[in-house]
């Protein structure tokens, strides 16, 4: 078995007893807290409220909402409905593809994007459309997909440089300190 | 007790059945692939298709879930009924040929020809081993998982189940797993062997005891003769 994460007994406990047995409820609130469905998660949900693994199972493969393997921390979510698909979503998909070099349903190495496809996404007016970490893209074509993610992208290497620099600062602060109290 | 019209006869019913159960009561045969006495009716094979309602209104509905009403009028030989379920069936002979169920289904129904590519799936997702796990063997292994084309019946996780007993129940009631006359690897879509089949045993023996069940051969035979009969009197 591959890494499985620890089970967060209380967050489950919590999400039956806010939920009673509304499955999918319970697997959003799971996910939100995750980022996706791990196994074990699952496994001790069934054992806590009684609803056969199968039918979590059923339910979560059922909705692409739902994901049983880790994702990126950027979640790209192409549509390819109907609407979307006659407007040229499949350019869209294979252009942000090609940037990323992965394929649909991976994640980059690095483990900062990953690629969806859904089948609709309610708002065909707008197509094509892609989401990008809950923000909605609208009217794309294959360049201006390249660019939200490029600008993304750069803004997650700026963000982390920041965080690294930081870091750093205190490391530099530290020593500082150790000297004082030494005096 | 309410009144439906079966195929133009007016009989009485027990309230809440349904029109499957009904017309087989009153000894009226509906093909069916997905339903099975005790498990609850599934409506996914469509096969056990009727007509209701008026000519000019009438409507296709699944007998196996449709409940019966006061003065429903039911048809279930109707052309309409006749030609949906040969197409269905050649659907089904093209998704899992080498069934033998779906094969005598077919012969039955003289569907002789095969317009769609042959897929050779082992399963035409009609529920029945879902329904047999968790209602009758109170096991719960498997179930269905995915969506659309992906859609397919398996534990969780594809993981050895820790539920299963190995009952063998879902194999049991299966209609793919029973492999047709020429094995798995026959290469036509169609087999249509018992309609070519020339003289029932019956003839050679007279009182033969048959371990065929009704062979679909012996049955086409009598049929045919019945056929004739009716159409001298005619
Ligand atoms: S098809 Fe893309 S939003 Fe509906
Ligand atoms: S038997 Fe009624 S739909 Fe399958």
């Amino acid at each position: 078995m591959d890494f499985q994460p620890q089970v967060n007994e209380e967050l489950l406990d919590q999400a039956i007893a806010l939920h009673g047995l509304s499955l999918v409820s319970i697997l959003h609130q799971v996910q939100d807290h995750y980022g996706y469905l791990p196994e074990v998660v699952l496994r001790a949900l069934c054992r806590k409220s009684g609803i056969p693994l199968t039918e979590i199972y059923g339910v979560a493969t059922f909705y692409s909402y739902f994901s049983l393997k880790p994702r990126g921390r950027h979640q790209i979510t192409v549509c390819s409905g109907t609407s979307c698909h006659v407007r040229g979503s499949g350019r869209v998909i294979k252009e942000v593809c090609n940037l990323l070099q992965i394929q649909i349903g991976q994640v980059t190495p690095d483990g900062e994007f990953s690629i969806e496809t859904v089948n609709c996404l309610g708002c065909c007016a707008f197509a094509p459309v892609m989401v990008v970490n809950g923000q909605y893209h609208v009217h794309l074509s294959p360049a201006k997909a390249r660019e939200i993610i490029i600008s993304i992208r750069e803004d997650a290497a700026r963000e982390s440089d920041l965080q690294t620099q930081e870091a750093e600062q205190e490391r530099e602060a530290v020593p500082l300190q150790k000297d004082v109290s030494l005096r | 007790m309410i009144e439906i019209r079966l195929n133009g006869q007016r009989v009485k019913v027990e309230e809440g059945v349904s029109v499957l159960d009904a017309s087989r009561f009153y000894g009226v045969h509906i093909p069916t692939l997905c339903f099975l006495e005790g498990l609850s009716p599934y409506g996914g094979c469509r096969l056990c298709l009727v007509e209701i309602g008026k000519p000019g209104q009438s409507k296709l509905v699944t007998s196996c879930t449709y409940k019966v009403e006061e003065g429903l009028v039911v048809r279930t030989q109707s052309e309409r009924v006749i030609k949906r379920r040969q197409m269905l069936l050649e659907l089904y002979l093209a998704t899992c040929p080498s069934s033998k169920i779906i094969q005598d289904l077919a012969s039955k129904h003289h569907v002789t020809q095969v317009r769609f590519q042959p897929r050779h799936e082992d399963c035409i997702l009609c529920g029945l081993c879902v329904r047999m796990c968790k209602e009758q063997m109170q096991g719960k292994a498997i179930n269905f998982a995915h969506r659309g084309t992906e859609r397919a019946v398996c534990t969780p996780f594809d993981k050895k189940s820790e539920e299963c007993r190995l009952c063998g129940g879902c194999m049991y009631v299966c209609p793919a797993c029973q492999a047709r006359c020429q094995g798995p690897g026959a290469e036509e879509a169609i087999c249509n062997a018992c309609l070519n089949l020339p003289q029932p045993c019956l003839e050679h023996f007279d009182n033969a005891m048959c371990y065929m069940d009704p062979c679909v051969a012996c049955e086409l035979e009598s049929k045919r003769e019945h056929d004739v009969k009716g159409g001298k009197k005619a």
